[in-house]
């Protein structure tokens, strides 16, 4: 096969598969859509594959179909595919691949069986548009397409107030990511006169002596920036993050695969992608990295406090996508992207696990009533430990080869911002043990605390286990993603980080400024075990033994000590308690303002109904005159005559 | 390009002669045959419409499938003349095919006074195309009239509780304005001794007269778009008018006044147009933002929808003022797409209110449980409503957005805001309407859509997807027109 027909593939195959289940979904059966899911994505995975091992020099850049032409641009759908592209698909339609495995087991009894296999087909479509695009237009299909498929699968469970609450959340909040995109998107059109990618890069040296008319703004800041406000709100970079915590009221399996491994990350490989404009504007590169940066140490403090244990995952995957995104600050994009690379992996495995562990206790989040289960699930055990030493970057693991790299690209930057993130980071990676391990330690060792089974505040359901009973390893649809995701967790980075960063791989997608030092992997690996990033992980994983295992009741007496501390990183620093009064309550305000007293107050109380009292006011005044006396009417004409004749008299 | 049948006679007189057909059924005996002749007309009259798209020239900015001038009052000039254009051409079609969805739409629910129902709709949707195809003044200005009069009987007639009040109130709102477009057009018969609208186009006009044509323009064709702040006869209209008139209001009428913005405003006082126009984007995105604001206030899911048609009407007139090509083929495309979408949502809220006869969000919670298949179309429609890219909605909205940015970074600023705005009012109602447990027993009472809904909402669906996914053929025809229209009033008039 040719490569434009295995590029058509990748990303159509799923598509014809969420089609076909999504609209036949009842004829064709539970087996039948989940088979021709997995087909799909089957199908788009080995493209993939095919394509990585064929891919020519200068990779792939096609049209598929001109969409419109209208003011003298042409918008089209096209692939680029470069090294920086095929490693996404592979991403991409790998962690896909397990999800949707995986989904058999997490959703069996689920009535809504096949329109999830619709959905997250879908979703894989959407990410593939997104990643192989080559213009803008088709990029921001992708970008808002994967945020429909996010909002229809974090609103699955459409029963559930919370989950009807966070997707409209979700939806907004990137919507207003969303807005800075476009934005971008309008100035790259008006000033550089295309969409297409690299049209644009080919102006971007041009564009550097431009402002943006009205404003004083350098243009190429303001696009970046723009560009980046939409990165914020899709990989969740504070402020805009909000959206991300509460998305984990969808099913485990769209955590896994949208909210840690692909969709979140779209953000860090958007500003990979437009590198070449970034890389003109150190002022949009400062932002970027202060941003990533408070991110990556701040969220990482929430994953401490919380009791859910998918939540947990939430904040880890945060505080990891802040780490992608000083990389990108820091002109580091391939170690972004290399990190970006791992992090699916092991974050998938550890979302996946713990889906594990809530099949296991009976859809039981809380990791208060959890605990010893090492015995009873020993398969979800292990793989959890890989990706839970995977995250805190233990050498030889692949999270180990990206953070470091990322570690010190930080530390060898100069540019503003770089001294608080380098500060950020490596607190951060303390943080990361701390949250990573009390998860660890909290669901897998230490006393047995499931069975407590309780009525759900909410509606109703139970949860967890009945006293007495004792959880059972997930089954193998279950376990065999796990294991095929802990492989690559340990091993990937070990594999590919010489030609992905050193290499010079991504040389041809990724335009950077920064070279990073080489080493080989032992030798970094060797030489981690006496850095300090290690020896923070390690008082992290200790800290986490102490408190969590050894003495139980020292959390709680922190928490006394720390009161105040704690109740900020409770409420999530009052993040959604603004969010919820200033911007939702204020808009609501406003709205019933301009209702009541724009519309029904002024325009049509003093202007519709006002002039129709006017002309009932005037009519009832001229009546005044038509009495019918005669007398009267004789009077006024005399009247009326004689100020005339004075009038004319006196000129 | 000349055709030997006159498509446009036909697209006009199709409808009315076959709605005068419909009225001879009679009384509601015979009904069922009122309803039947009724669809074949509106097949029909679509059908002689399509030649107009497949026989059209995009390789001009002339006048198409022109009519030959026929003397109709000569002592004044006044002429029967018709032709179309790449501005015009799409809201014949649009129209002839809302009237076919308006037909069935009513086929079960109109049980009333059936023949004289489906006779005003497809006697307006002959009027409208008129409007659309009408060369003259006067001729113009008629059609422009007498389209009035069906809608205010439908309105009127078979509306809700408070139908009176909002039929008197459109009739007035929409009357004061025709009358100032009246006195223009009479000043400019005084001025070139014609009636000709492309005469008029190219007459000489000082700057003063200008002004004045253009601020008659404004109330006029602003009413009915509806601009801010003469809109508020469009949500009473709404709430009161039956669900097909909704559909033809929001789908079909408000684009009358759009089309006489690019049709008399910016070529016949293009100096005017110019000057004026940062007032007309002012106004434009005072639409787009305050009404977002006040469709979020809504508790009535029509009102809503109507307040929401007002800001996506917005962006429709602010297209237009930017007076460059992205922003006029944008405000033409967002036409098009609100025709669809706005049909679309109109009638899902009429499928809603046939079952539960309440229009209130409070009244609803959970709908997806009992009507799946709806949802899925509810959620597609409240999609392209807020503009998602692969919807009709996303097309307009992204090529304005474009134009404007060319045009000021903060004009593209406000006008983005509809990306949060549109989302937050659409997606809430959507929220609290159709997703949720079931709210109360008659929620949980409610039956799916039928074939014949299922019908009208897949067609919709399928031109919703189709213009999201490939716009490519709606634009191909405007180009020339609207490339000649900008360079038009960008010459100006003034020597």
């Amino acid at each position: 096969m040719d490569m434009q027909t295995l590029s058509l593939i990748v990303p159509l195959a799923p598509l014809a598969g969420a089609v076909v289940v999504g609209l036949f979904g009842r004829s064709i059966g539970r087996v039948g859509a989940h088979l021709l899911a997995i087909a799909g994505v089957l199908a788009a995975f080995v493209a993939s594959v095919l394509i990585y091992q064929d891919l020519p020099d200068g990779g792939i850049n096609q049209t598929i179909y001109t969409w419109m032409r209208a003011g003298g641009l042409d918008f089209s759908v096209g692939f680029q595919i470069d090294q920086l592209t095929v490693l996404m698909m592979l991403v991409v339609s790998f962690v896909s691949l397990m999800v949707h495995i995986y989904t058999i087991g997490y959703m069996a009894g689920d009535p809504g069986y096949q329109r999830f296999f619709s959905y997250i087909s879908l979703f894989t479509f959407s990410m593939l548009m997104l990643v192989m695009a080559n213009n803008f237009l088709q990029l921001f299909f992708g970008w808002e397409a994967v945020g429909l498929v996010s909002y229809l699968l974090i609103g699955f469970w459409f029963q559930r107030p919370t989950a009807i609450y966070a997707n409209l959340k979700a939806f907004i909040a990137n919507r207003v990511g969303d807005f800075g995109f476009l934005l971008g998107i309008g100035l790259i059109a008006a000033y550089a006169g295309s969409l297409d990618y690299q049209t644009v890069f080919g102006k971007a040296q041009e564009l550097t002596a431009l402002q943006v008319p009205g404003t004083g703004w350098p243009l190429l800041t303001a696009i970046c920036i723009c560009l980046f406000i939409g990165a914020m709100a899709k990989s969740a970079q504070v402020p805009l993050h909000v959206w991300l915590p509460d998305s984990m009221e969808g099913p485990t399996p769209i955590s896994a695969l949208i909210h840690a491994a692909t969709m979140v990350t779209a953000g860090i490989f958007m500003v990979a992608r437009m590198s070449p404009l970034f890389e003109l504007s150190p002022a949009a590169l400062s932002f970027v990295l202060v941003i990533g940066a408070t991110t990556a140490l701040f969220m990482g403090f929430l994953g401490i406090v919380q009791n859910d244990i998918k939540r947990v995952v939430a904040y880890s995957t945060l505080s990891q996508l802040g780490y992608m995104t000083v990389a990108l600050g820091v002109s580091a994009y391939s170690a972004a992207i290399f990190h970006l690379m791992t992090h699916a992996f092991f974050k998938a495995l550890l979302f996946l696990a713990a889906g594990s562990v809530i099949i296991g206790l009976h859809h039981d989040q809380d990791m208060r009533r959890m605990g010893g289960l090492w015995k009873y699930m020993p398969v979800t055990w292990i793989t959890s430990l890989v990706g839970s030493l995977a995250l805190i970057g233990t050498p030889f693991f692949s999270g180990f080869y990206s953070k470091d790299s990322i570690i010190e690209a930080v530390h060898a930057a100069s540019i503003p911002g770089s001294g608080y993130a380098l500060f950020c980071v490596l607190a951060g990676v303390f943080v990361t043990a701390l949250y990573s391990f009390r998860m660890y330690f909290l669901v897998f060792h230490g006393k047995e605390r499931f069975g407590q089974a309780q009525e759900h505040p909410d509606s109703g359901e139970h949860h967890g286990l009945a006293p007495g009973h004792k959880p059972h390893e997930s089954p193998l649809v279950v376990t065999l993603p796990l294991i095929l995701l802990a492989i690559p967790s340990a091993a990937i980075g070990w594999l590919t980080i010489e030609p992905l960063l050193f290499g010079g791989w991504l040389d041809e997608a990724i335009k950077t400024s920064v070279e990073l030092e080489k080493t080989a992997p032992l030798e970094m690996a060797l030489h981690g075990l006496l850095g300090a990033p290690f020896w923070l992980a390690v008082f992290g994983v200790v800290a986490a033994w102490m408190l969590y295992l050894c003495k139980p009741a020292w959390p709680a007496l922190v928490r006394g000590k720390f009161e105040g501390i704690y109740r900020l990183l409770d409420n999530k620093y009052y993040f959604d308690r603004f969010n919820e009064i200033v911007f939702a309550g204020g808009a609501r305000l406003m709205g019933a303002g301009l209702w009541r007293g724009g519309d029904q107050g002024v325009i049509d109380g003093v202007g519709v109904t006002g002039s129709s009292r006017l002309v009932a006011l005037a009519s009832r005044a001229l009546g005044l005159f038509q009495t019918g006396h005669l007398y009267q009417y004789a009077f006024t004409m005399i009247a009326g005559l004689v100020l005339l004749l004075t009038f004319w008299v006196l000129l | 390009m000349m055709t030997e049948i006159p498509y446009l006679n036909l697209a006009i007189w199709v409808p009315i002669l076959g709605g005068v057909l419909v009225l001879a059924t009679g009384p509601d005996t015979h009904a069922r045959m009122a309803r039947v002749v009724a669809l074949l007309v509106a097949v029909l009259g679509f059908a002689v419409t399509v030649p107009l798209y497949t026989e059209f020239d995009a390789s001009t900015a002339a006048m198409q499938f022109v009519v030959e001038k026929r003397p109709w009052i000569e002592h004044f000039n006044i002429y029967y003349h018709l032709g179309i254009d790449g501005l015009s051409l799409w809201f014949i079609l649009l129209n002839a095919f809302v009237t076919i969805l308006v037909v069935i739409a009513g086929w079960q629910v109109i049980q009333h006074r059936v023949a004289q129902y489906m006779a005003a709709f497809l006697i307006m949707s002959g009027l409208m195309n008129g409007i659309f195809a009408a060369l003259d003044g006067v001729l113009f200005y008629v059609f422009f009239e007498a389209s009035l009069i069906p809608l205010y009987l439908v309105i009127g007639a078979w509306g809700g509780p408070n139908r009176m009040y909002a039929a008197i109130k459109f009739f007035l709102f929409t009357l004061a304005g025709s009358l100032l477009l009246l006195l223009a057009l009479l000043y400019l018969y005084n001025v070139t001794g014609s009636f000709d609208i492309l005469v008029w186009q190219r007459a000489p006009l000082a700057f003063g007269a200008q002004g004045l044509i253009f601020l008659a323009f404004l109330v006029a064709f602003g009413v009915k778009v509806p601009m801010w702040p003469v809109h508020t006869w469009l949500p009473d209209a709404h709430v009161e008018a039956p669900t097909g008139g909704s559909v033809v209001l929001a789908a079909i009428a408000l684009k009358l006044g759009a089309y006489g913005f690019v049709r008399f405003a910016l070529p016949i006082v293009p100096d005017a147009s110019l000057q004026y126009a940062p007032y007309v984007l002012a106004l434009s995105l005072v639409a787009v933002i305050y009404i977002g604001f006040v469709a979020l206030a809504q508790t009535d899911m029509k009102k809503l929808v109507a307040y929401s048609s007002i800001a996506h009407m917005g962006f429709v007139t602010l297209g237009f003022f930017l007076v460059n090509p992205l922003g006029i083929e944008g405000a033409l495309v967002q036409m098009i797409s609100h025709g669809f979408v706005s049909a679309a949502m109109f009638l899902c809220i009429g499928v809603l209110y046939d079952r539960m006869h309440s229009r209130q969000i409070s009244d609803y919670g959970g709908v997806a449980n009992t009507m799946p298949r709806f949802a899925a179309f509810f959620m597609l429609f409240a999609m392209a409503n807020c503009a998602l890219p692969g919807t009709s909605g996303f097309v307009g909205e992204f090529t304005i957005i474009l134009g404007a940015m060319k045009y000021s970074f903060w004009v593209a600023f406000l006008a983005a805001t509809t990306l949060v705005l549109g989302a937050a009012y659409t997606l809430w109602m959507y929220k609290r309407v159709v997703f949720g447990a079931v709210a109360n027993e008659r929620v949980a009472a409610l039956t799916d859509i039928g074939m014949r809904e299922f019908f009208f909402l897949a067609v919709l669906a399928i031109c919703v997807l189709a213009m999201g996914l490939y716009p490519f053929p709606f634009t191909e025809p405007m180009h020339e027109s609207v490339n000649a229209l900008v360079q038009h009033v960008i010459a100006g008039k003034l020597p």
